[in-house]
């Protein structure tokens, strides 16, 4: 019962990813407000299934994978609704709909909701700080990724000269690069905070945590340093790196037994 | 009451038969006042644009106040009109499709264009002033209004562009977004090159450099245009300052290469190039479209895109007339229904 938020979290952004999908196929897309609502329902419902499980366990709720999935799902939203429309570029929502829908139905479905109450000692603000400001730069890099992708399908479309139904509705390319490039100048900005509370109250942790913690900061710092490389290499690397690193946090959690 | 509708349009008549009855704006608030004064006539608009002259009338004897904008399409230009050809003649359901397919831009010589909407509710707005509308022409044109914002935005008219300028103009602003910080190169100070560097200006590109073999040629474009004239043997240093090059040379091998333009593009790596080719034999290398951040369109390139433009709202045309089609059924149920209108052939109009 107190995953119901979730489960309902979940169908929004089904629903509104389905609206999309349904008027690009019928070849009349543009964004709608439908969209945003489903977005902004979903992620109200998001909130309020943290607040209760925050709640109910007595602590930032990042105590195992299921919870660090939905917060991820949740930071990856907030930074929509924080970037869709300051930039104009709400087809980002198209992109991020499907996302969080996908993210959040293997975190309902896995077998990945296992207690860890121990994790989180007593009293312990700026370790909870650390996790939550560290999950909230991953949903920075989502959104970076989403915005790579969309950078990638634009510029496909130009050089091939194949305008699809959406390229009329997508954003230039250069807003999409600039787009890519500060979100993921604030993830990495978010990261290094949350890494550097960490240092700050030397969190003691495997090393597998610290090779996967330690080599996600280098990744993304190489990244921004790569901006010579230009937008396409940025927008490849940025989405390459994201799907390394939640594929590496699943593999180690797996094999550290919930050390995340 | 019952809405006509008499007019002749680009489809109905050529250019010159247009301008005898047209009415220009200044003429409007007299003639509205004449035409309102005729016998039949309640109420009455006149849309006259460059494309189409069309009189509105909302009548209870709709025989009398047909003869009454015949009279006064007489009385304006001097000749009798004649029906089908150049003019055509709608009354009842057939006025009320007329004038909501003609705001849709369905009756546009470009489908889908969207300029009418304004023409039409301009002419509405003269005549809402001058007081030759009321209850039911009102109503009318509101719902119209209604319709044509309805199919703008639940169909795909208006989207896509459908001629070599505005493609050049969508492409551009897919790639840079807003093209105020743009600098624009024309190679070759032809007439297409001349068109579509226009089309950017308009857009408010920042600044227009012009090159061509014949130097005068280039400052007399480059003046007209609020540019600089620049050498034609400079271009190849100029390079790096632009981001769109429109080239239309009558050069016989490549005058862009490769080789050219793929260290400007290593030097500025995250600032793209837009090539515009539209010179035959063509004046851009192929192979430049290779380069990273270099965007390479010619001329078929350009035409293929607008072609499919124009296809895609020819496609739309029919899931925009299904919209209109309620808005008929709807607006003539308001307007009184019940009331039986004349048997066809009773007055000289086609009920098409």
């Amino acid at each position: 019962m107190d995953r119901l938020p979730l489960i309902l979290s979940t169908l929004c952004f089904l629903f509104g990813f389905a609206a999309m999908a349904a008027s690009v196929k019928a070849g009349h897309f543009r964004p709608r407000r439908f969209n945003l609502a489903m977005m902004g329902a979903g992620f109200l419902l998001q909130t309020v299934f943290l607040g209760q499980r925050g709640k109910m366990i007595g602590h930032c709720p990042l105590t195992n994978l299921f919870e660090a999935l939905i917060f991820l799902s949740w930071a990856i939203t907030l930074f929509y609704l924080l970037i869709g429309p300051t930039y104009r570029i709400s087809l980002l929502g198209m992109f991020t709909e499907p996302l969080v829908f996908l993210i959040q139905t293997v975190a309902l479905l896995a077998p990945i909701d296992t207690p860890h109450p121990a994790l989180f000692p007593p009293h312990s603000p700026w370790l909870e700080f650390h996790a939550a400001v560290s999950v909230v730069a991953y949903g920075a890099f989502a959104l970076a990724g989403i915005a790579g992708i969309m950078y990638l399908a634009q510029e496909h479309q130009l050089k091939t000269r194949r305008l699809g139904t959406i390229f009329f509705q997508m954003p230039p390319i250069t807003a999409l690069a600039t787009t890519n490039m500060r979100l993921l100048w604030a993830g990495f900005l978010l990261l290094t905070i949350g890494q550097a509370a960490a240092v700050a109250i030397r969190v003691r942790v495997g090393p597998g945590v610290m090779i996967w913690g330690g080599a996600m900061w280098f990744s993304y710092l190489l990244l921004l340093l790569a901006r010579r490389l230009g937008p396409r290499r940025v927008a490849i690397l940025s989405v390459l790196v994201f799907v390394l690193s939640i594929g590496a946090l699943c593999i180690f959690n797996h094999f550290s037994k919930g050390e995340m | 009451m019952q809405i006509l509708c008499l007019g002749l349009s680009h489809r109905t008549a050529a250019v010159d038969v247009r301008e005898q009855f047209a009415v220009p704006e200044a003429e409007l608030a007299p003639a509205l006042a004449r035409l309102g004064a005729l016998p039949g006539i309640a109420e009455a608009v006149i849309v006259s644009t460059c494309n189409r002259v069309e009189f509105y009338a909302a009548a209870t004897d709709p025989e009398r106040a047909m003869c009454s904008l015949l009279q006064f399409a007489t009385e304006r230009s001097g000749v009798t009109p004649t029906i089908p050809e150049p003019f055509f003649a709608h009354h009842g359901t057939a006025s009320i499709e007329h004038l909501f397919r003609v705001v849709s831009g369905l009756e546009s010589m470009v489908i889908g264009e969207t300029e009418i909407l304004g023409q039409v509710k301009k002419a509405y707005a003269a005549a809402a002033a001058a007081g030759s509308t009321s209850r039911n022409l009102n109503k009318f044109f509101q719902r119209a209004f209604n319709v044509a914002k309805e199919v703008r935005t639940r169909t795909s008219i208006t989207r896509g562009p459908v001629s070599v300028g505005s493609v050049t103009v969508d492409l551009a602003e897919k790639i840079f977004g807003k093209l105020s910080s743009c600098h624009v190169m024309i190679l070759g100070a032809g007439e297409t090159s001349e068109l579509t560097a226009r089309a950017l200006l308009s857009r408010g590109v920042k600044s227009i450099f012009v090159a061509n073999r014949t130097h005068e040629r280039a400052v007399a474009l480059a003046e007209e245009m609020g540019g600089e004239a620049i050498l034609f043997e400079e271009c190849d240093s100029r390079y790096h300052e632009i981001d769109i090059l429109i080239s239309s040379t009558a050069a016989p091998h490549y005058v862009v290469t490769r080789d050219k333009i793929g260290p400007v593009m290593k030097a500025r790596p995250d600032r793209p190039l837009f090539l515009i080719d539209l010179a035959v034999p063509r004046d851009v290398e192929p192979s430049v479209n290779e380069i990273e951040g270099a965007f390479l369109y010619d001329i078929d390139s350009l035409r293929m895109i607008a072609q499919q433009g124009m296809e895609v709202r020819k496609q739309e045309v029919l899931h925009c007339e299904q919209l209109i089609a309620r808005h008929i059924d709807e607006f003539h149920q308001w307007l009184g229904a019940a009331r039986p209108e004349p048997p066809s052939g009773q007055i000289p109009v086609s009920d098409s």
